[in-house]
């Protein structure tokens, strides 16, 4: 059973090590002549104003509170579908009822300006 | 039957027994191998990618493309990687240094680990893990944090907003499109990709056509290409989350995003249109490799296509094509899926056959004439709200407006 897995950590292990050979190279080979203006970070040639990372508008977190929202809802659908055929007649009317109770949150999300980019 | 790639393994199994290692080794070194093999076999596709992007995004704009390098300019892609590999390797002022360096890793890792569930041919996969589909969703998710990292890291203004905007689209369309990925899981019974393709006697683009257009739209946008590229909107934000990378770290998220968007073809494929079936592909399972990549170039094309053809959305009309179309609409197919699926069972209809993908085309259809008519009366009444007349600002607005 965990044997399955065998191939996906040899692949990440080789993946991340295929990148960070790549990173590397372009480390080693690639000249070093930093100078002051060139390592600030770039504005439209301009010296840039104030931090790099500063506050973001709010409705970005909005999106991602409601990815997850709908995301551990659909994490659910997943197994259903596979023994849908074995759960049979009750399977199917559970998980009606259960979309009706996602559709109440996702009308009053809708209804409450939570999908509006504004 | 023949079938190169296997033999070999038998005859390396056999030779490597016969120096006396256990067989928990063997098969440890063969699967080293074969995951080797596979990667730089993809690796290898990707730098020729490079090239059949620019090749076809020229023919797009009426140009030859690269044709001096080699026969039809080849080599051009090798060329790339050897000036990428010299360039300067610049950090700009106040990057967080670790992660600054390990997002291009990721943005590469993630989309090469995507290749473990993908079957190759009927007798050639990676893992044939019970929870594919699963890891596909979970492995696209971490692609993402590779995206906010670089943005984070880089103290720069443009990356930050750049990788938002990445991150806010990806999330949002990550919905409609695991939604729709239940359909090929309904249909098949399975979360295995293997298993799924076994099943596709008949291409599941028959039976759930809406649920691939879905998965297909939701594909580019989790991509971020056009018309959902609000991440490298040019004229915004100059180049995104990848604004301060330079040389092969440019290269690496470059060579990262055209080889997402052939997993996703391959993806596509192997979801919608059998994977590696093909004509003699019992007879010849290494034939099913070459199916499965013409399935995926074809797919990547389609997906260039629509980049090269149409203009970049805004993000309010993209979210709102997200949540308020594609997610319902996602679910009300899956759940239509489901309850054709139930009856057709019910009335003696065995799954897989002929006169169930008919019947499952029928049911697409009719979502899809209902989604048409309701869009047709939406898009009425918002003509009529725009064409009724407006009120005037002030007289001598209206006195200018009338002359």
């Amino acid at each position: 059973m965990l044997f399955d897995y065998l191939p996906i950590i040899v692949l990440i292990i080789i993946s991340t090590g295929l990148a960070g050979i790549a990173v590397l190279l372009g480390h080693l080979l690639g000249p070093r002549r930093p100078t002051l203006r060139k390592s600030v970070p770039y504005e439209s040639g301009m010296r840039p104003i104030g931090p790099g990372a500063r506050r973001m508008p709010v409705r970005f977190y909005l999106i991602a509170v409601l990815f997850i929202l709908f995301d551990i809802e659909i994490i659910f659908f997943l197994p259903w579908a596979v023994v849908f055929k074995k759960l049979g007649l009750f399977g199917l009317v559970e998980m009606f009822i259960f979309i009706a109770i996602l559709l109440v949150g996702y009308v009053y999300a809708w209804k409450k300006g939570a999908l509006e980019w504004e | 039957m023949f079938d190169p790639i296997n033999a070999i393994a038998q005859w390396l199994a056999k030779l490597l027994a016969g120096w006396g290692l256990s067989s928990g080794l063997v098969n440890l070194i063969l699967t080293l191998l074969g995951v080797v093999v596979v990667a730089s076999f993809v690796l290898i596709v990707d730098i020729f990618l490079v090239w059949v992007e620019r090749k076809v995004v020229a023919r797009f704009q009426d140009r030859l493309g690269p044709n001096r390098l080699g026969p039809f300019g080849l080599i051009q892609p090798l060329a790339d990687i050897i000036k990428l590999l010299i360039k300067e390797d610049i950090t700009p002022v106040g990057a967080d240094k670790v992660v600054y360096n390990l997002a291009p890793i990721l943005a590469l890792a993630t989309v090469l680990m995507l290749w473990a569930v993908i079957p190759f041919a009927p007798t050639m996969l990676g893992a044939d893990l019970n929870v594919g589909v699963l890891y596909i969703v979970a492995v696209g998710a971490v692609g993402t944090l590779g995206i906010i990292m670089a943005g984070w890291a880089s103290n720069n203004k443009y990356a930050l907003l750049g990788a938002m905007r990445t991150v806010a689209l990806t999330i949002a369309y990550e919905v409609p499109m695991v939604i729709s990925l239940l359909v090929p899981v309904i249909l098949a019974r399975s979360m295995s990709i293997h298993q799924i393709v076994n099943m596709q006697t008949i291409w599941y683009i028959v039976a759930a056509p809406l649920a691939a257009a879905i998965f297909l739209i939701s594909a580019i946008a989790e991509l971020g290409r056009a018309p959902f590229d609000l991440a490298e909107a040019e004229s915004e934000i100059v180049a995104g989350f990848h604004i301060e990378y330079t040389g092969m770290k440019f290269g690496l998220f470059y060579a990262g995003e055209l080889l997402h968007a052939l997993t996703m073809g391959a993806l596509f494929a192997s979801l919608f249109m059998g994977g590696w079936r093909g004509p003699f592909v019992e007879q010849a399972p290494i034939l099913g490799v070459l199916y499965l990549f013409l399935k995926a170039m074809f797919i990547y094309w389609v997906i260039m296509w629509v980049k090269y053809s149409l203009p970049r959305v805004r993000i309010d009309h993209m979210l709102n094509f997200n949540w308020k179309f594609l997610t319902p609409l996602a679910l009300a197919v899956v759940m239509l899926t489901a309850l054709a699926d139930k009856a057709l069972v019910e009335f003696g209809v065995s799954a897989g056959s002929l006169s169930y993908s008919l019947s499952m085309l029928a049911v697409n259809l009719l979502i899809g004439w209902i989604t048409l008519s309701l869009l047709r009366s939406y898009a009425r009444i918002e003509r009529r709200r725009v064409a009724a007349p407006r009120p005037a600002a002030s007289p001598e607005y209206s006195g200018v407006a009338k002359s």
